[in-house]
C-alpha cells in the first residue's frame, strides 16, 4: 500500500518537475496569437470591422470580442485562414460589415480638389500628399483602398478605381483538369 | 578534342526539326508599314519613351531610354513618323497591353548618324553605358540587359567566357544560321566581351548537330587569329540553357539565384555577341534580329527582321498553311503562345512557329500521376517534379518552395516525358505566380501596417506635444496675469486662468486672428501681372455689387417670391 | 488552351501498364506449363473482377470510366494479385482478393496514383489472414491435371493432403522447426528442385526475364531490384556461411516463393513505393530484410508481402529524408557551394 503511494508520488514529482522545466525551457514569449491574426488581416486599416484598424481587430478576435467574419477586404480566403488558425468553423462574411470588392485605389480628381486636407487626415496610412489649399494626390502604391477618404471629401472628388491587371501582376491560371470534361 | 566535357542530369531528345529552315540563307524581311516597338523589351524596368506622336525618327534613333539600372534603351527600327505612344498588344502569354511606340515607316530606312566609341581606350563604365544605350540585351530569349553582364568577377578577372551557340530547342535555327553566315562578327563580339570581362579563355559551345556552324566558327576564329575554342557539345535538350552549358563546358554548377560571374564564368548567346560587335564596331544599335519562321508553313527559313514587325506579316513570307491555329514565339518546348497573330517581333523573338493540330496536337486528357519518376529522371535541375506537382495542385505553396520550385527553369522536359500527360509546367507557372502575388500582397500589407503604426505614433506624439505646449503657454499666461494683476482682484483673475487655461488661450488666439485677418490678403494674388490684377479687381467689384443686391433681396420678401416663381429650380438663398 | 511544351514523347500510362503485362507473360507461361493451367483460369477471373470493380468505382466516383479503365492499371493489379495467390484457390477467393485490391486499397484512397499501399500485397495479406489454409495450398509441379485444378477452383471438395504439397519455403520451415533436420536434409525432399522449389524455380526465371525486359524498356530503374536482390542475397549468404545447417542458401532464398516476382514487379510498384534514388534503395532493401526475417523467424513462410506493406508506411519519411540535392547544390560539384 505504502509502496504504491510512494511510487505514485514519485511519478507525480518527476512528471511535475519535467513539466515545470518544460514550461521554463519552452516558454513562449509575448502573445503570438494577436501577431498571427494580424499577419492574416490585409492591413487595409479600413475599419469596416468596427475597430480602428487591423491590429485592434486582431486583438478583439484574440480576446473573443469579435467574430472572424468581419473583414471584407480579407474576403472569404481571409476568413478561411482565420478559421484554420483559430480552429473555428468557417462562416461567410457578415453582411453588416460590407462585401468583398476587387482591390481598388483612391484617385483624386485634381481639377475638383479644393485642398481641404480632410482626406489627408482620414487616410490611415498617410498615402495622400498635399497641403492646405494645395491640390492633393494619392500615392498609388501606398493606397490600401480603404475608402476612408471618400466620405470626408466635401466636393466628392475622390473615386475608387479598381486596379487593372498588368503584364507585371498577371498570373498563370490554375491548370484545367480535363479528366471530367472528356467523360 | 582534348577538352573534358561534363554531363548535366536528365534532359530529353525531342525531334529537332531543324533542317527545313537551314536550306536557304538568311533573308531580309521587308520593312512593314507600321511598327509596334514595346517599351518593355528587356528584363527589369521598361524603357522611358523619348519621343512624341508626330515626331520624325531616323533608323537607329533612340526612342526609349533605359529606365533604371536593369533596363536597356530601344530604338526606331526604321525611319518614319511616330504615330502614337500607347498601350499595344505585346507578345506575352497574358494577352495584355503594354506601352509601345508606334511608328509609321517612310520606306526610306534612313540611318541616323552612327555613334562610335573605341572600347579599348574608353573607361569600362562608359562602354557599358554605351551598350545599354545601344539597347543590347541577351538574344537567347531571356533579354537580360547585356551591359550588366559585361563586368569582370571578383578580382577584376573572369576565368571563362562562354558563348552559347548550343541552340537546343527544336525548330529554331537562327543562331545556327548566324554562325554559318556571320561568324566573323560573332568572333569580333566575343573579343569585345573578352576584353570587357578580362576573360582568360573563351569557349564557344555548339551542339554537335550543327557541323556547318562549328566549321564556320572554327574558320572565323582561325582567320581572326584569336585564341578561342569552339567546342562541340552533345545534342541534348536543354544543353542551351546557360547554366546547363556552363556545366557541360566547365563542370561548374551555378546555383539558382546566384550569378555565374561569382564562379568565374559568364555566358552570352552568340546573337548577343554579334549585337555587341554591331554596336561597338559599327555603331549600330539593336534594331533588328534573326528570326526563324517554321512550323506549319510552306517555306521555313530565317529572316533578319526589324524589331516591331507584326508577326503575321513575317509569317506570310513563308507561306503559312490555312489550318494554322495560333503562333508560338520560341520553340515547342518553352515557346509562348501568342495572344494574336499581329503581335510585334521583339528582341526576345528568336523564332515564330505557326502551330496547327498536327504539329502541336491538343493536350491529351490529364491522367493521374503514378509517381513513375520519369520526370525526375528528365529534370536537368534534378528536381522531383511530381512532388512539385502534388504541392502545386493542392496549393501547398510553402512546401513547393521547400522543394525548390524556384530552381525550376520551366524547360518542359518533365511534361514532355510524363506518361500521364500532366501539364506539369503549367502547375509550376501557376504556383510561381501565386507565390509572387502573395509576396507582393504581403509586402504591401507590411508597408501598410508600418505606415499605420507610424501614423498612430505620430498622432500620439502630436497630441503629447500639443498638450505640453498648451501647458507651457498656460503657465506663461498665468505668470503674465499674476504680474499684471491688480491688487484688488488677484484671486479672481487667477482662479479662472488656473481653472481653464485653454479658454484664456483661445480668447487670445481669437484676438490675434482677428487682427491678422484685417491685415492679410490671400497669398496667391501677390506677384500677378497687371492684367490679372485688373481682372481680379473687376471681379471684386462685381462681387461687391452682387452682395449689395442680395441684401435688399433678403430684406424684401415679395420680389424674392416672384423670382422663385420664375426660376423654380433655383435654390432659395 | 495548351501551353509549352507543345510536344510530348509518345508515352502513356496505358503503354507503361501494357509493357508490365507483357513482361509478366514469360512467368505466366512457365507457371501454366510447369504447375498447371489453373493459374490461367484464376487470371481470367481476377481480370474480369478487377476491371468490373474499377469501372463500377469510377462510375460511383463520377470519373470518366473509359479512359481510366483503358489505362490497364486494373489488369496489372489483377494479374499481380493472382500470381501471388496459389493457383488453385477457389474462384471466390480470387474475386475477394481482386475486390480488396481495387475497391478498398485503390479507389477508397482516391484511385490510381493515390493508394499508399500496394494493392496486390494488401489483397495477399488480408486473404492469408482470413483463409490461411486455402492460401497455403500450393500444388506441386505437374501433378494436378487441368480438370482437377478447374474443379478445385470452381469450389470442389478439397482433399488437402492428397492434392497439395508444402511449398519449398513451407517444407523448409516445418523441417527446421521440427528440430531434427538440417537444411540439407530438408532440401532432399520432393518439393525441392535444383535451385528452389521444384518447378517454381523456372517460373522465377521467367519473372527475371520479364524484369530485364522492363529494365531495358526503362519502365523500372535498377535501384529497387538490385537493392532487393542484393540485400536478400547478402543477408542470407551471411547467415548461411555462419550456420549452413540452420539457414538456407542465398540461391534458395532468391529462387523460392515470390522473390523474383517481388523484385521486378511488386517492389517496383511506383505508386506506393519510394521515389528518390536513395529512397528506392532503402525501400527495396528494407523489404528484403523484413522478408528474410519473417521467412526465418516469423509465423508465416513468406514475408515479402508484409515487408512491402511495412515499407509502404515508411515511404513518405523515406522520400522526405532522401531528397536528392538539386542542380548547383551538389557538394562535389565544381564551384557548387563555392
Amino acid at each position: 500500500m505504502i509502496t504504491a503511494i510512494l511510487v505514485m508520488a514519485g511519478i507525480a514529482i518527476v512528471l511535475g518537475l519535467t513539466l515545470g522545466y518544460a514550461a521554463i525551457r519552452f516558454k513562449v514569449e509575448g502573445d503570438p496569437l494577436v501577431e498571427k491574426i494580424d499577419a492574416i488581416l490585409p492591413q487595409t486599416q479600413c475599419g469596416q470591422c468596427g475597430f480602428p484598424g487591423c491590429k485592434p481587430y486582431a486583438e478583439a478576435i484574440a480576446n473573443g470580442e469579435a467574430d472572424i467574419n468581419q473583414c471584407p477586404p480579407g474576403g472569404e480566403e481571409g476568413v478561411r485562414k482565420l478559421a484554420d488558425l483559430l480552429g473555428r468553423e468557417f462562416k461567410p462574411l457578415s453582411e453588416e460589415h460590407g462585401v468583398e470588392k476587387p482591390k481598388s485605389v483612391a484617385v483624386i480628381d485634381e481639377q475638383v480638389c479644393i485642398g481641404c486636407t480632410l482626406c489627408i487626415q482620414a487616410c490611415p496610412v498617410d498615402a495622400i500628399v498635399g497641403a492646405a489649399k494645395q491640390m492633393h494626390t494619392v500615392v498609388e502604391p501606398l493606397c490600401t483602398g480603404c475608402e476612408l477618404c471618400v466620405a470626408p471629401c466635401p466636393v466628392d472628388c475622390i473615386a475608387m478605381v479598381p486596379l487593372a491587371e498588368t503584364v507585371h501582376t498577371w498570373k498563370w491560371k490554375y491548370p484545367v483538369v480535363e479528366m471530367r470534361r472528356v467523360a | 578534342m582534348l577538352r573534358e566535357l561534363f554531363r548535366f542530369h536528365g534532359g530529353v531528345k525531342p525531334a529537332t526539326n531543324k533542317s527545313a529552315s537551314t536550306t536557304s540563307p538568311i533573308a531580309k524581311a521587308p520593312i512593314p508599314a507600321r511598327l509596334v516597338v514595346p517599351l518593355h523589351q528587356s528584363l527589369g524596368s521598361p524603357a522611358i519613351a523619348l519621343v512624341e506622336p508626330g515626331q520624325r525618327v531616323l533608323k537607329g534613333e533612340r526612342i526609349g531610354a533605359a529606365g533604371g539600372r536593369l533596363s536597356a534603351a530601344i530604338h526606331a527600327p526604321t525611319s518614319g513618323v511616330v504615330r502614337a505612344v500607347e498601350p499595344a498588344l505585346v507578345p506575352h502569354a497574358s494577352g495584355l497591353r503594354e506601352p509601345a511606340v508606334i511608328i509609321e515607316s517612310d520606306g526610306e530606312d534612313r540611318w541616323a548618324e552612327p555613334e562610335h566609341i573605341n572600347y579599348r581606350i574608353t573607361p569600362p563604365d562608359e562602354v557599358r553605358d554605351f551598350v545599354r544605350d545601344a539597347g543590347v540585351v541577351g538574344l537567347g530569349g531571356a533579354v537580360f540587359p547585356t551591359h550588366q553582364k559585361m563586368r569582370p568577377g571578383s578580382g577584376g578577372k573572369t576565368r571563362t567566357l562562354v558563348l552559347n551557340g548550343a541552340e537546343c530547342e527544336p525548330f529554331i535555327t537562327c543562331d545556327d544560321m548566324l554562325m554559318r553566315e556571320r561568324a566573323d562578327g560573332i568572333v569580333s563580339g566575343a573579343a569585345i566581351l573578352r576584353h570587357m570581362l578580362q576573360a582568360e579563355e573563351v569557349l564557344i559551345g555548339i551542339e554537335d548537330n550543327k557541323p556547318e556552324a562549328i566549321a564556320a566558327m572554327r574558320q572565323a576564329v582561325a582567320a581572326a587569329g584569336e585564341h578561342m575554342e569552339v567546342v562541340a557539345v552533345p545534342t541534348r535538350y536543354p544543353a542551351g540553357g546557360a547554366k546547363q552549358l556552363i556545366r557541360v563546358l566547365t563542370g561548374i554548377e551555378v546555383p539558382h539565384g546566384e550569378r555565374s560571374t561569382d564562379y568565374g564564368v559568364q555566358c552570352f548567346n552568340v546573337g548577343t555577341a554579334y549585337s555587341v560587335h554591331e554596336a561597338l564596331e559599327l555603331g549600330r544599335p539593336l534594331v533588328s534580329r534573326i528570326v526563324t519562321v517554321a512550323g506549319n508553313v510552306e517555306r521555313p527559313g530565317n529572316y533578319e527582321v526589324l524589331i516591331g514587325t507584326p508577326m503575321d506579316e513575317l509569317v506570310r513570307l513563308c507561306g503559312p498553311r490555312a489550318d494554322t491555329r495560333f503562333l508560338v514565339m520560341g520553340g515547342p518546348m518553352m515557346g509562348v503562345r501568342m495572344p494574336a497573330f499581329d503581335v510585334p517581333v521583339v528582341k526576345a523573338t528568336n523564332c515564330v512557329l505557326a502551330a496547327d493540330d498536327k504539329l502541336f496536337p491538343p493536350a491529351p486528357p490529364e491522367q493521374p500521376c503514378i509517381r513513375c519518376t520519369e520526370c525526375a529522371k528528365a529534370c536537368p535541375v534534378e528536381l522531383q517534379p511530381f512532388e512539385l506537382y502534388w504541392f502545386s495542385r493542392s496549393k501547398n505553396f510553402g512546401k513547393a518552395q521547400e522543394y525548390h520550385l524556384f530552381d525550376c527553369i520551366e524547360c518542359g522536359c518533365c511534361a514532355y516525358v510524363c506518361p500521364s500527360h500532366i501539364p506539369l509546367v503549367d502547375y509550376y507557372r501557376f504556383s510561381k505566380g501565386e507565390i509572387w502575388a502573395r509576396e507582393r500582397e504581403k509586402a504591401a500589407a507590411d508597408q501598410a501596417r508600418e505606415r499605420f503604426e507610424f501614423r498612430n505614433f505620430r498622432q500620439e506624439r502630436e497630441k503629447a506635444e500639443k498638450a505640453a505646449k498648451l501647458a507651457a503657454k498656460a503657465a506663461e499666461t498665468r505668470a503674465k496675469l499674476a504680474e499684471a494683476g491688480t491688487a484688488e482682484a488677484p484671486a479672481a483673475a487667477e482662479a479662472p486662468a488656473a481653472e481653464d487655461p485653454k479658454k484664456a488661450l483661445i480668447a487670445a488666439a481669437l484676438a490675434r486672428a482677428k487682427a491678422q485677418k484685417a491685415e492679410i490678403q490671400p497669398q496667391n494674388t501677390d506677384n500677378l501681372s497687371p492684367q490679372t490684377q485688373a481682372e481680379i479687381a473687376d471681379i471684386e467689384t462685381r462681387r461687391k455689387a452682387l452682395e449689395a443686391a442680395a441684401v435688399p433681396a433678403s430684406t424684401a420678401p415679395a420680389p424674392q417670391a416672384a423670382d422663385a416663381a420664375d426660376l423654380p429650380d433655383e435654390p432659395r438663398p | 488552351m495548351i501551353h509549352s511544351p507543345y510536344v510530348r514523347k509518345a508515352v502513356s500510362v496505358q503503354r507503361t501498364m501494357g509493357l508490365v503485362l507483357l513482361a509478366l507473360i514469360p512467368g505466366i507461361v512457365a507457371h501454366a506449363l510447369l504447375i498447371g493451367p489453373g493459374v490461367l483460369v484464376n487470371l481470367a477471373i481476377s481480370t474480369i473482377t478487377a476491371v468490373g470493380a474499377e469501372a463500377l468505382m469510377l462510375h460511383l466516383r463520377k470519373r470518366p470510366v473509359a479512359i481510366a479503365v483503358g489505362d490497364l492499371s486494373a489488369v496489372v493489379t489483377a494479374w499481380l494479385v493472382t500470381l501471388c495467390f496459389p493457383p488453385i484457390v477457389p474462384w471466390w477467393l480470387t474475386v475477394c482478393g481482386a475486390l480488396v485490391a481495387i475497391v478498398a486499397v485503390k479507389h477508397l484512397y482516391g484511385g490510381l496514383g493515390q493508394n499508399p499501399f500496394n494493392p496486390a500485397m494488401i489483397a495477399y495479406c488480408s486473404m492469408i489472414v482470413a483463409f490461411p489454409a486455402l492460401m497455403s495450398q500450393w500444388p506441386p509441379a505437374g501433378q494436378l491435371s487441368f480438370d482437377t485444378q478447374l474443379a478445385l477452383i470452381l469450389g470442389g471438395a478439397r482433399d488437402i493432403d492428397g492434392i497439395t504439397g508444402a511449398t519449398a519455403l513451407d517444407a523448409l520451415r516445418t523441417g527446421l522447426r521440427s528440430g531434427t533436420q538440417t537444411v540439407d536434409a530438408v532440401l532432399q525432399g520432393s518439393a525441392f528442385g535444383a535451385l528452389g522449389g521444384r518447378g517454381w524455380e523456372w517460373i522465377s526465371v521467367g519473372y527475371v526475364a520479364g524484369g530485364l525486359f522492363l529494365l531495358a524498356k526503362r519502365i523500372i530503374t535498377w535501384h529497387m531490384p538490385l537493392a532487393f536482390i542484393g540485400v536478400l542475397a547478402g543477408i542470407s549468404t551471411l547467415f548461411w556461411l555462419l550456420d549452413p545447417g540452420r539457414f538456407a542458401s542465398p540461391l534458395f532464398h532468391l529462387a523460392s516463393g515470390g522473390a523474383m516476382l517481388a523484385a521486378f514487379f511488386i517492389v517496383t510498384d511506383p505508386v506506393s513505393g519510394a521515389t528518390t534514388p536513395r529512397g528506392k534503395l532503402l525501400f527495396a532493401g528494407g523489404i528484403a530484410l523484413i522478408a528474410w526475417l519473417i521467412r526465418n523467424f516469423g509465423a508465416y513462410p513468406e514475408g515479402i508481402a508484409f515487408g512491402v506493406l511495412l515499407m509502404n508506411m515508411c515511404v513518405p519519411l523515406l522520400d522526405m529524408k532522401t531528397q536528392p540535392p538539386v542542380f548547383g547544390h551538389h557538394k562535389d560539384a565544381k564551384g557548387g557551394g563555392k
